[in-house]
């Protein structure tokens, strides 16, 4: 099942620059909430806060406290706990291209030690299968590279490569934004049958998107939160003029 | 249609001359990169091939004088002293390049780390073996296989380090994130994701490195001396066939000329074989598709 994350008075650098300011909302659980706003106002930056991915480069800087599940994950676990129970797509599909489709999405639980080929051959039918994958590629499992599917395949190999640890969170940045429409309309699918189980963060350009998939949708401008409201409220009534600027394409 | 791009026929001509000339040029650069290895090749074969008999694999050196006699000593030389060599050189210099890549960016160890293995890549072969000289057959007061394949190993370290950091390097960013946020431990995907991606590369280098050091003379003059008898022991001089070449080649003797010859056809041989071997077994089991 999902969790909620509240996060509280949350800031972030990169070196000098101060690219998320006093951020404080409720994500709830098994929800989708969508994160939008133009090219550079943090909302990249805010969902690599909620797993650590952000420190992963040298020169950036966090304070404030971010709580999964009730956890505080910047004081009460480590980073790797932490990225196990939160899982991540990233924009550009990233399969390992060493390993086959099979590997790919085993890596997660191989990698942190786990051998057992009947429970690996079992999570690894159900994480393709769930996500939407599975009959495309069941004959070739052991056999493809997992970078010879085509764009769209991957992306639903690297979301199956998540849901094989079993996360908690679904952290999803741009999962559509290098993608076909008819790829981006599968993901999207993925996105309400995977609500159920998980709580997803997904990070969108597309303002039609975030209409379409998440109960909850929050304005980023600037390394702010302007807005943070049910998604029906943000486009049809939105309470800040900026809000409301942006949605109606008067700037960004 | 009526274009800024739309062109007279002389300048169709002139497009025309340009594209051949410069496939022309190019074919002809492959062709000057490719004719000297061939023509060594053919020359080898055509000098050294009668020489090759059976006795010239188990049996060791005859005598001035007379016939027969092989280089059983130097093949079993050779392949001890690049055993060690590989072994001391492979993982330290592997081991120099993850750190340049992965750890030590930005340091100025690594600055210090990458300049010195640079320099070390331009030292004189001959200047190593006198190192290794005055380091290890000095005070032991002998010459050994050992000190040989010390200055082979010390030799390959700056090519397989250099390399390893450059293919560790072209490793897309985004895979290494994919590792990391799966929740797998910094070391882990560095180790089973960043470097297995690399791994064609870095092999290269390893193979060069290892042909480069296969073929050393001067280094090995100082160090395992040569040995005219079969032997494996580390504490002892042993032959090598570099040397065994040398020795032959400057002899006044012709039967000692053709040895030398199909001494120089083995090592060749002998080389591509283990960069063949080496290769086929690494990319035994890549899958379709795999990049």
């Amino acid at each position: 099942m999902g969790v909620g994350i509240e996060v509280n008075k949350l800031n972030a650098w990169y070196g000098a620059n101060h690219t998320l300011e006093d951020i404080t909302l409720h994500i709830p659980a098994n929800e989708a909430t969508a994160l939008i706003g133009p090219s550079g106002c943090g909302k990249s930056t805010f969902v690599r806060c909620l797993n650590r991915m952000h420190e992963t480069n040298p020169i950036a800087r966090v304070t404030g406290e971010v709580k999964v599940g009730g956890v505080d994950i910047y004081s009460d676990t480590s980073a790797v706990e932490v990225r196990r129970r939160i899982g991540m797509v990233f924009q550009r599909p990233n399969p390992f291209p060493t390993m086959s489709i099979y590997d790919n999405v085993a890596s997660g639980l191989r990698l942190n030690g786990f051998r057992n080929r009947r429970v690996l051959d079992d999570v690894v039918e159900r994480s393709l299968t769930h996500a939407a994958l599975w009959d495309e590629v069941k004959d070739d499992l052991k056999k493809k590279s997992g970078a010879s599917l085509s764009g769209g395949q991957q992306q639903r190999l690297c979301i199956a490569r998540a849901l094989a640890v079993d996360p908690e969170v679904l952290l999803m940045d741009e999962p559509a934004s290098a993608l076909d429409p008819v790829s981006t309309a599968k993901i999207e699918d993925l996105i309400f049958q995977l609500k159920v189980q998980y709580t997803i963060v997904i990070v969108t350009h597309n303002m039609q998107q975030a209409a379409r998939v998440a109960e909850r949708t929050g304005f980023f401008l600037n390394g702010k939160l302007i807005e943070f409201d049910s998604t029906h409220k943000i486009f049809t009534n939105p309470s800040d003029k900026r809000t409301e600027d942006y949605i109606t394409g008067r700037f960004g | 249609m009526t274009s800024r791009l739309n062109s007279s026929a002389a300048n169709r001509r002139w497009r025309w001359f340009a594209n051949h000339m410069a496939s022309w040029l190019s074919v002809g650069a492959t062709i000057l990169v490719i004719a000297p290895l061939i023509a060594i090749f053919i020359d080898l074969v055509y000098k050294g091939a009668s020489s090759l008999n059976l006795n010239f694999f188990i049996k060791t050196p005859a005598p001035v004088g007379e016939p027969g006699g092989g280089m059983a000593n130097a093949i079993v030389g050779s392949a001890v002293l690049l055993g060690l060599a590989s072994s001391i050189g492979v993982p330290i210099g592997i081991g120099a390049g993850i750190y340049l890549a992965e750890y030590g960016r930005g340091t100025k160890l690594s600055h210090v780390v990458r300049f010195t293995a640079d320099v070390l890549n331009g030292v004189p072969s001959i200047v190593m073996g006198i190192a290794i000289y005055a380091l290890i057959v000095a005070p032991e007061r002998g010459f050994s296989a050992m000190a040989g394949g010390v200055v082979l190993g010390v030799m390959m370290i700056p090519t397989v380090a250099r390399t390893t950091e450059e293919m560790l390097l072209m490793v897309p960013h985004s895979i290494r994130e994919a590792a990391l946020g799966l929740g797998v431990p910094n070391w882990r995907s560095m180790l089973s994701i960043t470097l297995k991606t690399a791994l064609p590369g870095v092999i290269t280098g390893c193979m060069l490195a290892f042909a480069r050091v296969a073929g050393e003379t001067a280094p090995l003059l100082f160090t395992a001396f040569g040995n005219p008898f079969v032997s494996t022991d580390l504490t002892r001089p042993i032959e090598a066939l570099p040397l065994q070449i040398y020795v032959y080649a400057l002899s006044p003797y012709d039967e000692w000329h053709r040895l030398a010859w199909a001494g120089a056809l083995v090592l060749i041989v002998l080389i591509v074989v283990s960069v063949a071997l080496v290769r086929f077994v690494t990319t035994r089991g890549a899958l379709k598709g795999a990049s």
